[in-house]
């Protein structure tokens, strides 16, 4: 279970208050304004920003104490997922192991995972020879790697079409029943929300509020979800 | 990323660095019997030396702009070639570039024999108009490095969005260039003006006498002909406040560009009709005569006699090799802890930028002086002056190996920070994987620096060197004094040789790492 325990978030006029929980293996899509604190509330998750007060716990321990890379989390970020001077293989291999001393087992395990995103033979390419979409698949199969059971999505697929934007949700549900995670979505597009996560978390005016039904909440959208969505 | 172990020998290289250039200011100070005195002229020496380096600094800063952007947007043969090459005065000896602009701007030179063509009477290469020149001609090239360096960071996908968006050349000018700019002329201009701050050789040579004394020339005096250690330290207090004094007002002015990340893919940058390549044509055209043409005179002079150097040259030859090695080692490895540590902007970072800039501020001979003044109680000052010689190398090219790393060590972690971190990339793995192989380029090029400065360095080893242990420049500058001028242009040869083979093989290694 991931715990938001009486959290706020704060840096100069921005202010965000989160306390709720949501279980292991649930899907949530996070919905809001531009500038509400979406990408501040995964940032809190995955340890880039400290909470002013109050604790963001694990199954019931507090991630607080520890470094980004030592949590039980793996984050897309919108662009930068990948070192361009490193190959596929090499990129992938990083969410096995960071200094990338490799076992013969661990990297026909990199190309197994190539292999089943659909990047197959490709694992000598860098970033640049890439186009988004595979991009994307290559930033995914890593979090297949690293299986951890948080997996936070900070728009990693803004930039693609709606088809192949369908796609990787997909590759994405699919990642997520493998290893069991517990997936958070930043989006803008409700129904990325409805195809994709049964809970949704609405983050406006100061507070990310506690995830709903995704059904429920649009059938009903709350004054600030409403003013969003126009 | 690099919490922990990175960030711990940062802290620890500042320190060290700190000590290099605090420590033996105090020892000369100390051996100061007593409270020393300025002498007359020594104001006249200050206000030259400001001045000075204040139009060098200038001229090369305000030249390098059309020169970088025409060779930002130019693809023509040789021009890789060019590039280098333009790196080739700043990487020169001093010795040797002075020799080199004397055969071109001097009495009997190719401007003068052109000019009396002409019927206009002969300019002199001697006085502040000829330690100006040999300014500019060392350092424009530098300017025109780190600038071009600043126009090649700007990722393509933002020119491509400016063309995209349909913007006027001025445009372009306005929202991508000039923040560029903006960042890199401060400190581009800061670098020069305390270079010349700083500069002996050029002073020593073109310079001197009461119109023409830079306070560094004083401080050599001082050292040499009266041994009064005390007016130099004093001279160099003196230096120290000035060349800080610039630092502080330079620091805040410098700003980052903040492009963003693009994919590494080929600038894209065009310039279309008649105007921008004549223009081009010109600053690069110009540019390359003015540079190149003392360099070659210099080549002709020295190949007679590079066939037939004695052995004690090749000696030389030898010990400046070796000298120079440790000291790029040294230096590079400090630069970049330096960089990474100053880069992860955490507390303390403006303190530690502080101390990498530092030994710009301080003069090498009093460094070195007050070296041998610490070591002395415990061996024979002969047997030290290369490890000295090393430790002051270190101290002098850290600077600009800094400079040449940070910004690029901020885009690194503004870029890939967050990405290392959640993949808990760190420590030694962290900076193999990725900060060598991201900074590879300016590493490269910061290490032929170090090298070719290390190579051509003739600052305190000429105070102290026995025969056993004088490097090529020395050996060149003892050549000349025994008016043995073939055989010293072919030791200058050979210098030039071996620092730009250093520097040449340093950089492509970098440039070469960068593209793989």
């Amino acid at each position: 279970m991931l715990q938001f325990d009486d959290v706020l978030l704060a840096q100069d006029d921005f202010r965000l208050t989160v306390d709720w929980s949501v279980g292991a293996g649930a899907r949530v899509a996070v919905i809001g304004p531009s500038g509400a604190g979406k990408s501040t509330l995964l940032s809190a998750v995955a340890g880039f920003f400290a909470p002013r007060r109050g604790r963001v716990l694990w199954q019931g321990a507090d991630l607080g104490p520890l470094n980004p890379g030592a949590r039980p989390v793996t984050i897309l970020f919108q662009d930068q997922n990948l070192f361009p001077h490193l190959t596929l293989a090499l990129n992938l291999g990083l969410g096995l192991r960071p200094d990338l001393r490799l076992s013969a087992a661990q990297k026909a395990q990199v190309d197994t995972v190539l292999d089943r995103v659909g990047l197959a033979g490709m694992g000598a390419r860098k970033p640049p020879q890439l186009s988004g979409g595979q991009i994307g698949r290559a930033s995914l199969a890593r979090a297949l790697l690293r299986a951890r059971p948080v997996l936070l999505l900070d728009e990693p697929f803004a930039a693609l079409g709606p088809a192949l934007k369908a796609e990787m949700l997909t590759l994405v549900g699919e990642i997520a029943d493998e290893t069991g995670a517990l997936v958070m979505m930043v989006t803008h597009d409700p129904a990325d929300a409805r195809a994709f996560a049964a809970l949704t978390v609405l983050v406006a005016e100061g507070v990310a509020h506690a995830p709903v039904e995704t059904a429920v909440l649009f059938a009903d959208p709350p004054p600030a979800l409403r003013a969003y969505l126009g | 990323m690099a919490r922990g172990p990175v960030a711990v020998i940062g802290t620890g290289a500042a320190v060290c660095v700190a000590a290099l250039v605090l420590l033996p200011l105090g020892a000369v100070l100390m051996r100061a019997s007593t409270w020393p005195a300025f002498a007359p002229g020594d104001g006249q020496a200050v206000w030259f030396t400001l001045w000075q380096a204040l139009v060098s600094a200038v001229v090369s800063c305000v030249l390098a702009v059309p020169v970088a952007r025409a060779l930002a947007r130019r693809r023509f043969v040789g021009r890789e070639v060019l590039i280098t090459l333009m790196g080739a005065p700043f990487l020169l000896p001093t010795i040797v570039a002075v020799m080199g602009l004397i055969a071109v701007f001097g009495r009997s030179g190719l401007a003068n024999q052109a000019l009396a063509a002409v019927g206009v009477p002969p300019l002199s290469v001697y006085g502040a108009q000829g330690v100006i020149l040999a300014h500019v001609f060392l350092n424009l090239p530098l300017a025109v490095r780190m600038v071009l360096q600043g126009w090649q960071a700007i990722p393509a996908e933002r020119f491509r969005l400016a063309e995209s968006l349909g913007f006027a050349p001025a445009q372009v000018t306005r929202h991508l260039e000039v923040p560029m700019l903006r960042a890199i002329l401060p400190g581009a201009f800061a670098v020069i003006f305390v270079i010349c701050l700083t500069s002996f050789a050029v002073a020593l040579t073109l310079g001197g006498g009461p119109k023409a004394t830079t306070v560094e020339l004083a401080i050599y005096q001082a050292v040499r002909f009266d041994f009064d250690l005390g007016r130099a330290a004093l001279l160099a207090g003196l230096q120290f406040a000035l060349c800080a004094l610039v630092a502080v007002l330079v620091w805040h002015v410098v700003t980052q560009a903040g492009f963003g990340a693009g994919l590494d893919r080929a600038p894209v940058l065009r310039a279309q009709g008649v105007g921008p390549l004549l223009a081009d044509g010109l600053a690069i055209g110009g540019t390359a005569v003015f540079l190149l043409l003392p360099l070659g005179t210099i080549a002709v002079r020295g190949l007679p006699g590079l066939l037939e150097l004695p052995d004690a040259v090749w000696a030389a030859a030898g010990r400046s090799v070796t000298v120079a090695l440790a000291s790029t080692g040294v230096t590079v490895a400090t630069a970049l802890a330096l960089a990474l540590r100053v880069s992860d902007a955490r507390w303390g970072a403006g303190v530690i930028d502080a101390v990498a800039l530092l030994p710009l501020a301080t003069s090498g001979l009093v460094l070195g002086t007050g070296l041998f003044l610490l070591v002395q109680p415990w061996a024979a000052p002969s047997s030290l002056a290369l490890p000295v010689t090393v430790a002051v190398n270190v101290a002098m090219s850290l600077p600009f190996v800094y400079r040449l790393l940070l910004p690029e060590a901020r885009v690194l972690r503004a870029d890939y920070g967050r990405l290392s971190e959640s993949l808990g990339l760190q420590g030694i793995s962290w900076l193999r994987l990725v900060a060598v192989p991201r900074l590879a380029r300016p590493l490269g090029f910061g290490a032929g620096l170090a090298a070719a400065l290390s190579m051509g360095d003739l600052g305190v080893i000429a105070l102290f060197a026995s025969d056993q242990t004088a490097t090529l420049p020395l050996v060149v500058q003892r050549l000349m004094g025994a008016y043995r001028m073939d055989t010293a242009a072919g030791a200058a040869l050979l210098l030039v040789v071996i620092s730009f083979g250093l520097f040449w093989a340093f950089d492509w290694w970098g440039r070469r790492y960068a593209t793989v």
